[in-house]
């Protein structure tokens, strides 16, 4: 199909803005040529999201010269300049997608249902299990409170437990809780559990219920089949909530393809770019409220929202759970705590402020660092391999007892970081952007640092439902910024300054013959679309991806920052002395040219 | 793009206002269109329905699920007194029948012969909505609510704790820079909204607690007293439903800071009136702040239009209040609005404005860090 698009119209409605990028085919190749924005129009006065995305249009055909509207349609045949080949959408307009799930037991079947939920783009606001322990009134009162957009209802391998998966129906049935939106429409209910429970499911919620039966997802012990269910929660999506949205017919008439939720259609991008390129990738998009990570790691993709961690409406919330501590420790300089704690109320009541002094960005950072770091750690706490199986083990394994459930994410595995969200996008240097992945996410080993540069991953996600090669290739071209790559050996050192890395670097016709010592950072300029071949010989208690003490080769590449090697340990150790401490983060500062002297 | 639009708090000395009064489920409006109604009137009802209970029924009795029918005395839908017997397991000797007795009063919700559990509902729980601003009914929801028009002194504020209440409109303090500390709080304002200048601290607000005071409008108050007053520290901005005894509205944030004077001067025009105000503030999805709504209970109520309103640009001339460091709380007069992007010390490249101060000083700020003062 590729070879005949030669425009696609792209938007993602936002709860805020709503975004509109144009791809064009120029000298063969595709790429992002223009963006427009306009305020999203779901709420009064307009309550026509449609509205929103023809404003945003507008902009698109005004600084592009294209014409792409006929009046308030899209003109779908390309002739010249006029018109395009598709027009697709994202939505998160409405606070997204608020789903309940439930299973039979919380580490099995119910942390399954959680897994399909968020990865069809869902906030999860709560997991009902049979062994929760909470008291079936309790459970009961939480479903009627919560007012879910859509209800997963699992529970029991094929053939397994009937009881329990009826009276999480029961219980479901009892609350009869509202929609969020709309009072007089019939709550969906999914459900994917044992397939033998499924005439007493109907029975109990047929009536009350829109219920709509799938696959189980979980239909043995040692296997886990998500998709018929994330398929089926995104038709639900489009069916029953986004038909209760304002305007939202008339968009869904406009698309080529359908609507995706905006977090889904970043999952999809992930997916296709780890696909493509054969590497386990990490991404993480930080909003004003919530701060959505995903991962793709081999085969298996898993995404997690953290509901309450982000940079304007949740900030407060961050501070709340990462604690003081942790937020200074990133600063070289002291605030008075108190005078800290009301500035940032006055940012989550105020929520459109941006740091006008270099301290207050210098804040903001430090809190970022935070909510990354937090909502990365609810992240390998999801991104699990499945609890309860039984393992069969080699004579080998005996040593290597792991339990089941272990975290999938094995950061000396981890090939890219891609960062997104208006803290990392739009920070006044690329180099505070590379800094708060680093330091949030702890990379070890040898890993590429990108970010989004405009926001575009939601467009290019839906865009590879029509075509993966084009999202691809504009994803590589015009999205993904290039920060350059952290190379970090892994260990503890017993004190600061003792050397851990010896390593050789040969770039541009030259070789650099250095080491690096505990604590230490260093940052070499190689720069965007080169690359260099590094020889990293670690010291035998630092590991860097070849094994503790293994010499590793390997090449990587540069980009707007460069080549950051990273000596501060994992996780970094900071000195205990508060002087000194501040004195350490100074120097990280100015070598990695973060702020103005 | 996404700067040009300033947000600013409103803060009007006459105006017509509507409120939805709704349902939370749908119910009965027990008001007609016309009607003029006072503050205290219910406007509309509904019946909640009850909690649930639950009983295993099988486990207590020792039978199994599928025979659960022929042991229940009550089948759903049935109602029930509290200690009534709803399941028998009858036997040749009586003394070895086992009885289940209700433990609440209610009716059967369901009856599963799968998991042998009984679902026991209470009966419904009345909810009535009150009109709680006088004024006159311009519209019926059907079975939702109504609509009410006042016209009133209408101010709202930017973060507030605590549920909708009214009363007698009080100055505790003399002016708008003056701190609102236990010594001003006196068994006078029991029943009363009272209005602080600058900033009120913890002992105040639980001191007006316990005189019986309805509600407190501050400037500010501090992040490390709201955590006291709360029990916890407030993670996302969505209040209203706070069981603290009283309604706090801040006009500015967090901290020490003047109440703005046309706010002050709006609030003392109408001292000593009844003034309804609530602390229900949610920014995120449909920004909702807190009000205090002052009717004028003379004002000609067929006769009064609602104004069209919509967002403003700034314009050179606008009264601004700063909303971030370094000139946070000051209040100052737009004097130029260039177009082009400018970096600021933080190196970000941002839409700014000039604001000249009361003491001539002008400072170049974000137009992000802005907010205007709106009639």
């Amino acid at each position: 199909m590729s070879k005949d698009i030669q425009a696609i119209i792209a938007t993602d409605c936002g709860s805020t803005t709503t975004k509109a990028i144009l791809i064009e085919k120029k000298d063969g190749e595709y790429r992002q040529t223009f963006r427009g924005e306009a305020p999203t129009t779901v709420e009064a006065p307009f309550e026509d999201v449609t509205k929103g995305v023809l404003n945003a249009i507008q902009e698109v055909e005004e600084l592009s010269g294209r014409t792409i509207l006929d009046g308030d349609k899209i003109i779908t045949e390309v002739n010249g300049s006029t018109g395009v080949d598709a027009y697709i959408s994202t939505s998160s307009a409405g606070g997204g997608l608020q789903m309940m799930v439930a299973g039979a037991i919380k580490t099995m079947t119910a942390e399954s249902a959680q897994r399909a939920a968020l990865g069809a783009g869902a906030i999860v606001m709560d997991v009902l299990a049979s062994n929760d322990k909470r008291l079936p009134h309790q459970k009961i009162e939480r479903i009627r409170q919560l007012r879910p957009d859509m209800i997963l209802l699992s529970g029991g391998t094929d053939g397994g437990t009937i009881t329990h998966v009826v009276e999480l129906a029961e219980y479901v049935g009892a609350a009869d809780p509202k929609p969020r939106l709309g009072m007089s429409y019939q709550l969906p209910v999914l459900y994917a559990g044992n397939i033998k429970a499924r005439d007493q499911v109907k029975e109990i919620l047929n009536e009350k219920m829109a219920l709509t039966i799938t696959d189980n997802l979980r239909p043995t012990l040692e296997e886990e089949n998500l998709m018929p269910a994330r398929l089926e929660i995104q038709n639900l999506f489009l069916e029953h909530v986004m038909a209760q949205a304002p305007g939202y017919k008339k968009l869904m008439s406009m698309v080529n393809v359908d609507i995706m939720p905006t977090p889904a259609a970043v999952g999809e991008i992930m997916q296709t770019i780890s696909q493509i390129h054969n590497i386990n990738v990490i991404g993480v998009d930080i909003g004003g409220a919530t701060t959505d990570v995903f991962s793709v790691i081999g085969e298996i993709f898993n995404r997690t929202v953290s509901a309450n961690y982000g940079m304007s409406y949740s900030i407060s919330n961050v501070l709340a759970d990462a604690t003081m501590k942790n937020v200074m420790r990133w600063l070289s300089f002291d605030l008075d705590e108190k005078e800290i704690r009301d500035r940032i109320k006055n940012k989550m009541i105020r929520p459109t402020t941006i740091p006008q002094s270099l301290e207050e960005l210098k804040m903001e950072q430090a809190i970022a660092r935070e909510a990354l770091r937090l909502s990365f750690e609810q992240h390998k706490l999801l991104a699990v391999g499945l609890k309860g199986v039984q393992q069969s083990r080699s004579i080998a394994d005996v040593f290597n007892q792991e339990n089941t459930g272990q975290s999938i994410i094995k950061m000396m595995d981890l090939d890219m970081i891609v960062g997104s969200g208006g803290v990392l996008s739009h920070a006044p240097r690329r180099s505070q952007s590379m800094s708060m992945m680093i330091d949030s996410f702890l990379p070890e080993g040898v890993t590429a640092i990108t970010v989004d540069s405009i926001f575009m991953m939601p467009h290019l996600g839906v865009l590879s439902r029509i075509d993966k090669n084009i999202a691809s290739e504009v994803f590589e071209k015009d999205c993904l910024v290039y920060l350059g790559t952290c190379i970090a050996p892994s260990g503890q050192a017993k004190k600061f300054g003792q050397k851990i890395m010896n390593f050789k670097i040969n770039m541009g016709g030259k070789t650099i013959e250095e080491s690096i010592n505990f604590g230490e950072l260093k940052l070499f300029h190689l720069g965007l679309g080169e690359t260099a071949e590094v020889e990293l010989i670690p010291t035998r208690n630092f590991d860097v991806g070849s094994g503790k003490g293994k010499i590793h080769k390997q090449m990587v590449k540069g980009g707007v920052v460069g080549l950051v090697i990273d000596g501060r340990g994992r996780p970094i150790a900071f000195p205990d002395d508060h002087d000194e401490k501040q004195e350490l983060v100074k120097k990280w500062n100015h070598t990695l040219e973060l702020y103005p002297a | 793009m996404a700067h040009s639009y300033t947000p600013g708090l409103r803060v009007a000395k006459r105006t017509v206002i509507q409120k939805d009064r709704i349902l939370p489920l749908k119910g009965e409006v027990v008001k007609k269109v016309g009607e003029i109604i006072s503050r205290d009137e219910i406007v509309a009802k509904t019946d909640l329905p009850g909690n649930i209970s639950t009983m295993n029924i099988v486990n207590l009795l020792g039978i199994q699920a599928d025979e659960i029918g022929q042991f229940m005395k009550k089948n759903v839908g049935d109602s029930f007194e509290k200690n009534e017997i709803i399941a028998e397991n009858k036997s040749f000797i009586k003394w070895f029948s086992t009885q289940i007795k209700a433990p609440i009063k209610g009716s059967i919700e369901s009856v599963s012969n799968v998991t042998g559990q009984v679902l026991l509902r209470q009966p419904p729980l009345p909810i009535e909505v009150q009109s709680y601003i006088n004024g006159k009914v311009i519209e019926v929801v059907p079975n939702e609510g109504v609509i009410i028009e006042t016209v009133c002194s209408f101010i709202q504020g930017i973060f507030g704790i605590g549920g909708e209440t009214w009363g007698t409109l009080k100055f505790a303090v003399t002016s708008s820079d003056e701190e609102l500390d236990v010594s001003k709080i006196t068994s006078e304002y029991k029943d009363c909204v009272i209005v602080g200048g600058a900033f009120a601290d913890y002992n105040a607000i639980q001191k007006a607690i316990e005189v019986g005071v309805k509600g407190i409008i501050v400037g500010g108050i501090k992040d490390e007293d709201l955590r006291k007053l709360l029990g916890y520290d407030l993670g996302v901005a969505i209040t209203g439903s706070e069981n603290i005894g009283i309604t706090v509205v801040l006009t500015e944030g967090f901290g020490k800071m003047n109440m703005a004077k046309r706010t002050w001067n709006c609030l003392k025009d109408r001292e000593n009136s009844t003034a309804s105000i609530s602390g229900a503030t949610q920014i995120r999805a449909g920004v909702i702040r807190p009000e205090i709504i002052i009717p004028y209970d003379d004002a000609d109520l067929d006769h009064s239009a609602m104004e069209e309103r919509e967002a403003k640009p700034v314009v050179i001339g606008n009264s601004v209040r700063i909303i971030r460091q370094p000139y946070f709380g000051k209040i100052g007069e737009v004097t130029e609005l260039p177009s082009a992007l400018c970096a600021i010390e933080s190196e970000t490249h941002a839409r700014v404005l000039m604001v000249k101060f009361d003491d001539g000083e002008i400072v170049t700020i974000p137009r992000a860090n802005i907010e205007l003062i709106e009639e």
